[in-house]
């Protein structure tokens, strides 16, 4: 292959057909609220971790539907379970029981 | 598709194209890349159709490369293009054809622009006496040559000793078309068929017999964009772009894309070797890749010139497995030879990209 | 005698102040240009949030009118302002006397033929809100019914919000309208993957949010924001969808078997372009003026001329009937104070 010094670069457009859902939809049958989150941010805002670490349960939720579970399992590393987001949610999403679920569906034991 | 649907949007984008007497401006760059398609232009309007095209050697540049590189201020670009103004009134005419696309789109900016600032008009024209002691009238009409190609094309159709057919099978050949992004994306009116579905290629592909590919990324820019390629390390960027196009329409397996902007075909040509360089992938199952077009070139063809006299021979997919299909002839031991049958010696071939 | 009082239009704003009108002693005169009384609910299926038949809010509306003169296929030609009153004749050749115009003349929909990137009418697979309903409704749709669905689409804001495509004003019920739509394709169809494309969710009317949640929550409808940009379609014509994930910062892209753009409601042109001689004043929204906007909104500045319904803007079923039953009681009213 020849080199002529720049690249191909693959396009950042995020192909929703080729994202594979298999976890989310356990993770639903789990977690039916999760679907309930309408990106409001309260709990990125309020999480004490997200400071630091850059946790945003907002954010996890969005990549496992977008498929990027790598990235959430990442980002869910930062979490203390404190349990702050759970009383800021206004779709009232037991976030602390969902990123427990998340950890059994897509944390390192379930590999 | 609903192929009414598109006719509809057609019929709306619709613009007067007066018939003769033209005053033809060049593009800077298309007679390096493709250096017989604005002769041949000017041969099929002139010699074959028998229409008034009046060109001077004294027209510059319309500035638009400039432009859109931002490294020159719009009044400048705007002073440049009313002298080009001012060389159309002292020769009498009031029709103004563009070769460039870009320059179509910048001469369709700056008029639409003084519509609204009169102010800016004025000033113009005094920039243009101070600089040099001219004036200008405003031209009644401004249309791009492949404006007048559409216009022109059932009479070339008429003329025609080729269509865009492939001979072993009889079926229409399958043609990309691809629209440069000044034509019409900037006012979709001025241009035939609009922006969204422009139809001044697809009517001149109907009318020589070809069937139009629609494919998802047609919209998509060639890559070029100016400084997407110019500024070396945006080059990466450019070819990107290029690839995305062509990976979409590689499931309608393409037999030729004709274009009509300086740019497109130069890239969208160009870059196939690049990508086969880079990917080891081409876009033709017999590996030779897409063959890429001007219209000047492809109505030459179609109207009987032969391959090697408009310059076929500079582009870097090879045409020749496309005029085999079409059924052209042609003397693979010219290819390249000069008109003046000087022998213009002969490329080093790529690795991946078969050529002939 | 009974005071005349003539009504344009005969969709559910027109049905029920004429209604209203004869129960508080009046002679409504119901004036509709199509040969069937409803307007555009007479084609719809149901209503959210409670999925309520529309042919049952429909055919309740007409019998509460059945006593009153109803003109159908029938257009104002002309409006003539006497001294005190209106001279309002008819294409049928009949011309009527009276005090007191009801303007329910409701709206239109936005032409999505105009938004030229989104392919309707060229795209097989793009349809329309209204022909979705439609198909509801019963009426076969080649579009719909020739393909294997397993897929759909919906755009918000086709028209709306949108100044390019003339229209900068919200449509109101399309978020809610969608919803609705997409809870039914997927009762139809379970397995259908369903997006929403959404720039605003404006959940305002009784019990919508709920219904939204229940989109999510317990039909799984995806939701997306970020404004479809353009549709093209792939070689087994199916429909690609481009929008920006907003949320994510990112572009997406989609391929569907059927995309539904939610068009906006417009003011009826036929209420604006009068071959009559008379002229009833616009509001900067493009819809029609009304005395003012907060507590004289069943009133035109005109003198006896009377407004209902979607006319003014766009409105929803119950708040159509409800400005319909207040514009009945305004000129009753109105009536009283002249005695």
């Amino acid at each position: 292959m020849m080199d002529f010094g720049f690249g191909i670069s693959r396009s950042s457009t995020v192909n929703l057909d080729s994202v594979a859902l298999e976890n989310f939809t356990r993770l639903q049958a789990l977690e039916p609220d999760a679907l309930k989150c309408i990106s409001c941010g309260s709990c990125t805002a309020t999480c004490p971790a997200g400071k630091f670490s850059g946790m945003s349960l907002r954010k996890v939720i969005h990549n496992l539907q977008r498929g990027r579970e790598k990235e959430a399992v990442e980002m869910l590393r930062g979490c203390m379970l404190c349990g702050k987001c759970s009383m800021v949610c206004p779709r009232a999403i037991n976030t602390r029981h969902l990123i427990m679920s998340i950890q059994k569906i897509y944390g390192e034991e379930a590999r | 598709m609903i192929y009414q649907g598109k006719q509809k949007i057609w019929s709306e984008y619709q613009k007067e194209i007066p018939d003769d007497h033209w005053f033809y401006v060049r593009s800077c760059i298309r007679q390096n890349f493709f250096p017989a398609s604005e002769k041949m232009f000017l041969e099929i309007c002139r010699n074959v159709l028998g229409k008034d095209f009046y060109e001077t050697e004294h027209h510059t540049t319309c500035g638009g490369i400039a432009y859109h590189c931002d490294t020159i201020p719009q009044e400048t670009v705007m002073t440049i293009v009313a002298r080009q103004f001012a060389l159309m009134t002292e020769a009498g005419y009031s029709n103004y054809v563009a070769s460039c696309i870009t320059s179509f789109g910048n001469y369709i900016e700056i008029l639409e622009t003084w519509k609204e600032f009169p102010e800016l008009e004025t000033r113009i024209r005094e920039l243009l006496w101070k600089a040099c002691r001219r004036e200008f009238r405003k031209p009644d009409y401004v249309a791009h040559a492949s404006d007048l190609i559409y216009k022109y094309r059932n009479e070339i159709a008429a003329r025609a000793k080729y269509r865009l057919v492939n001979r072993h099978t009889g079926e229409p050949l399958r043609v990309v078309e691809h629209i440069g992004c000044h034509y019409s994306k900037m006012f979709p009116s001025k241009g035939v068929g609009g922006a969204e579905y422009p139809y001044v290629l697809c009517g001149m592909i109907e009318s020589w017999g070809g069937n139009v590919i629609d494919y998802p990324e047609r919209r998509h820019c060639c890559g070029y964009g100016f400084r997407q390629y110019h500024v070396k390390a945006n080059r990466g960027y450019s070819i990107s772009n290029t690839h995305k196009k062509f990976e979409s329409m590689e499931p309608y397996h393409p037999d030729m894309i004709i274009t009509n902007c300086p740019g497109c075909p130069y890239f969208l040509d160009r870059w196939q070797y690049a990508i086969s360089e880079m990917e080891g992938k081409t876009y033709s199952k017999d590996g030779y890749g897409i063959p890429v077009f001007t219209y000047e070139e492809v109505a030459s063809l179609v109207l009987g010139y032969d391959p090697w006299d408009i310059g076929l021979q500079l582009h870097q997919v090879a045409v020749e497995p496309l005029l085999d299909k079409i059924g052209i002839e042609y003397d693979p031991a010219r290819k390249y030879e000069g008109i003046d049958r000087k022998n213009l010696s002969r490329p080093e071939l790529p690795g991946i990209l078969k050529c002939c | 005698m009974r005071e005349n009082v003539v009504i344009i239009g005969g969709g559910i704003a027109g049905l029920e102040a004429a209604g209203q009108l004869a129960s508080l002693g009046y002679n409504p005169i119901l004036i509709e240009k199509e040969d069937h009384l409803g307007g555009h609910l007479a084609d719809w299926h149901c209503l959210f949030p409670d999925m309520i038949p529309a042919k049952d809010v429909v055919s309740s509306l007409v019998g509460k009118a059945s006593s009153i003169n109803i003109f159908t296929r029938t257009e104002v030609l002309r409006i003539n302002r006497l001294r005190d009153s209106y001279n309002v004749m008819l294409s049928n050749g009949v011309s009527v006397m009276t005090r007191a115009i009801l303007l329910a003349t409701g709206f239109r929909l936005f032409d999505a033929h105009k938004k030229e990137e989104y392919g309707y009418g060229i795209y097989n697979q793009v349809i329309t809100n209204s022909d979705l309903e439609k198909w509801f409704n019963g009426n076969p749709d080649s579009r719909i019914d020739n393909s294997h669905i397993s897929s759909a689409g919906f755009v918000h804001c086709v028209g709306s919000r949108d100044e390019k495509a003339g229209n900068p004003q919200c449509s109101k019920v399309c978020c809610i309208t969608a919803i609705k739509q997409a809870i039914e394709l997927k009762k139809k169809y379970p397995d259908m993957m369903v997006w929403c494309f959404y720039m605003d969710l404006r959940m305002f009317g009784k019990k919508y949010e709920d219904f939204y949640i229940s989109a999510q929550r317990d039909y799984g409808i995806r939701f997306i924001r970020g404004r479809v940009s353009e549709v093209s379609e792939n070689i087994e014509g199916k429909v690609v969808v481009k929008a920006e994930d907003t949320l994510a910062g990112r572009p997406v892209k989609v391929t569907l078997d059927l995309l539904v753009l939610m068009s906006g409601m417009l003011c009826n042109p036929q209420t604006l372009n009068e071959k009559a001689t008379w002229h009833f004043p616009i509001d900067s929204d493009g819809f029609l003026k009304c005395r003012n906007t907060v507590a004289d909104f069943n009133l035109s500045p005109q003198e006896g001329i009377f407004l209902a319904g979607a006319c003014t803007g766009p409105k929803t079923v119950p708040e159509t009937i409800a400005e319909a039953r207040s514009a009945a009681l305004s000129i009753h009213n109105w009536f009283n104070s002249k005695e």
